[in-house]
């Protein structure tokens, strides 16, 4: 029997290590071939720890499966949820940079050939002078959540003078509701490296710097593992594959610091300093890393370049919405029935997410409220779901997609106490640089509790706000506005004065 | 258990191999907490002479960032999530009945040294919240029963 089991860390987390154990013992004691292959996940979170078997070259799907359900996968008896790829919630996706994750064993170099991968750096290898061009074509942007063009970033380093560069990959994924960047990493490690070996190329880096967070202990082994292997196959160090070309990749890890998300602190924080930020400019891509141009890209955005250069440049941008092209790998999180990754072309209306895909809350309670993009993303009301999503649509609604993590609440909710705990978070990972974050956020966490004690203090809570909004360094202090004031805007109720009068 | 009192020259050996680095002090400080379970005191000064930087420096990068321990923490470390998306699905309930399962604090470790809790901003498990990490290994759906019952184990 060919059996597919997940390793990634969800399937961990529910423990999918003794699903695997008893498999091997089970297949032993029964003297049967067993043939199993770890691979990341298919991104259908409830569903986790998921198992696949083989038939006539389909992969069938059982989970979440557990130890009990051993002997009866090995009979072929247990129940499952028929043909992996048919299930509508992977069958409606588009999946171009997740196309392998959850597909091949993400550490087989072989594999991964064999799906596509090293096709875009070979066609990179053949013209190098025209990758920052393709790039551009495409109209890739930085998938971390500023949504700058990434080829346009890639133009300023490699415009930036012979002398030394680097290749920067920001694998900080702090956002609650996102995991895209350890999905990947976990499951298909070779088309980030495969990206960021296309970037150097493109600007003239020799070195690559991928600094991840250390809240994700099952990526940074695979990363690792994956490095090593890609070195000694000739795909990273001095010379790849045979071009003459140079450049390989060390890994970082970070320590704990939500703020060193933000580009300039993770420069800092790469430099052994602080992780505090930056004034801008100088941007990066001209004094970044030790005062070198850098190019500073999102997981996504650089693991989303392989395939451009593999389907060409309007294939990817044949995808999307307006200025939002390609695809986005929605995360689906929280209180939901189907959470998970869920990728496709940008323009899907927020309500079209929220319940068709994610088929609403797993409570069974009405939604409430959706934040979209992290601690700093706005809460969306209902009322907000004819909303497309894409970058200029959100802007214009009030919020932003930032790294398109989607949070689902339903109506237990206190959106006073998701406000207290926007200021409560930015006063925790401040880096403290600039007035209005590190003073801002506390004096927020205080003014929310007179809130809540029956003080109306709307219009104090504005003007910070705006105070935060126009006066911080960078996003941390800037963007805490967004969950608050959409908080209180559009859930109004629950920040009335006396509310325990009303009740 | 790890070696909680480390001599000079075991530290100056755990620091000179990182030295070869660019940017050494993070990679510097990771690898001392994994050695000897905190960062003792007793590195800091041995640091800034391997790097030629004050000693306020150190302490400063130290301080800043959350992983790194000054002192040893409990025989287990136990992080719960407390961001959005576990809040979504009872994570507050969560951590509260953990603590108090326990007996002690946020950042807090319990008597005798069994148990350090500590918050965490997600762990990268949002759609299978909440969520937790005992000793490094992640834990999806955790309730305060399988939390307790992994660090007694």
């Amino acid at each position: 029997m060919k059996l597919f089991l997940s390793a990634d860390a969800v399937a961990k987390a529910l423990g999918v290590e003794d699903v695997a154990a008893a498999l091997e013992a089970e297949a032993r004691a029964r003297g049967m071939a067993l043939e199993l292959i770890r691979v990341g996940s298919r991104g259908m979170a409830w569903l986790e720890p998921l198992a696949e078997v083989e038939r006539d070259g389909v992969r069938h799907a059982f989970g979440p499966i557990t130890v009990a359900d051993v002997p009866a996968l090995l009979d072929g008896a247990l129940a499952g949820h028929g043909p992996t790829e048919d299930i509508p919630f992977l069958a409606s996706q588009t999946r171009l940079t997740f196309a392998r994750v959850g597909v091949i064993d993400p550490l087989s170099l072989a594999d991964y050939e064999a799906h596509g991968g090293l096709v875009g750096l070979r066609k990179a290898l053949a013209d190098p002078a025209a990758i920052v061009q393709t790039v551009i074509d495409s109209g890739l942007r930085g998938r971390g959540g500023a949504g700058f063009p990434t080829g346009i970033k890639w133009q300023t380093v490699a415009a930036a003078g012979a002398g030394r560069k680097y290749i920067v990959c920001n694998a900080d994924e702090g956002d609650s509701g996102t995991f895209a960047d350890r999905m990947l990493i976990e499951g298909d490690p070779f088309s980030l490296i495969e990206g960021m070996a296309i970037a150097g190329l493109g600007v003239g880096a020799e070195t690559g710097f991928i600094y991840i967070r250390s809240e994700y202990p099952d990526a940074i082994a695979t990363l690792t593992r994956a490095v090593e292997i890609a070195r000694e196959a000739g795909l990273l160090g001095g010379d790849v594959l045979g071009s003459g070309r140079g450049f390989d990749i060390e890994i970082r890890e970070g320590a704990g610091a939500y703020v060193c998300g933000e580009e300039t602190s993770l420069l800092n924080s790469l430099e052994g300093k602080r992780g505090v930020v930056r004034a801008k400019p100088p941007l990066p891509a001209l004094e970044g890393l030790f005062g070198k141009p850098t190019v500073v890209n999102n997981v996504i955005s650089l693991a989303t370049v392989p395939v451009i250069f593999e389907k060409g440049p309007e294939h990817y941008a044949s995808f999307g919405l307006g200025r939002s092209k390609g695809t986005m790998p929605l995360q689906i999180a929280g209180n939901v029935r189907f959470g998970g990754l869920y990728e496709t072309a940008f323009g899907l209306p927020l309500g079209e997410i929220v319940e068709r895909i994610a088929g609403g809350t797993r409570t069974g309670r009405a939604v409430k409220a959706v934040q979209v993009g992290g601690p700093l993303g706005a809460y969306f009301a209902p009322q907000q779901f004819d909303t497309p999503f894409g970058y200029e649509e959100f802007d214009g609604a009030g919020g932003l997609i930032g790294h398109a993590g989607i949070v689902v609440f339903d109506d237990s909710t206190d959106m006073l106490a998701q406000a207290r705990f926007a200021f409560e978070f930015c006063a925790v990972e401040s880096c403290g640089k600039c007035t209005p974050c590190r003073v801002g956020a506390v004096r927020g966490v205080e003014v929310i509790d007179r809130m809540a004690a029956g003080e109306d203090m709307r219009d104090l809570v504005e003007d910070l706000c705006e105070t935060m909004r126009d006066g911080s360094l960078c996003a941390l202090g800037g963007f805490t506005p967004y969950p608050v004031l959409s908080a209180l805007t559009r859930f109004p109720d629950d920040f009335a004065p006396h509310k325990e009068a009303a009740e | 258990m790890p070696d909680t009192a480390p001599s000079a020259a075991a530290i100056s050996a755990e620091i000179a191999a990182e030295l070869h680095r660019e940017g050494p002090l993070l990679p510097i400080l990771h690898r001392l907490q994994k050695r000897f379970g905190h960062v003792p005191e007793t590195a800091v000064p041995l640091i800034a002479e391997a790097l030629n930087i004050g000693r306020a420096e150190v302490h400063g990068v130290m301080s800043f960032y959350h992983d790194f321990r000054a002192v040893p923490a409990g025989r287990h470390v136990v992080k719960i999530c407390r961001a959005e998306a576990c809040q979504a699905v009872g994570g507050v309930a969560l951590a509260e009945a953990a603590l108090a399962a326990l007996g002690t604090e946020w950042h807090g470790t319990t008597a005798g040294g069994a148990v350090t809790v500590e918050p965490v901003y997600c762990l990268g498990l949002c759609a299978n919240g909440p969520a937790a990490m005992v000793d490094g290994r992640p834990m999806a759906a955790a309730t305060a029963e399988k939390l307790v019952a992994e660090v007694s184990a």
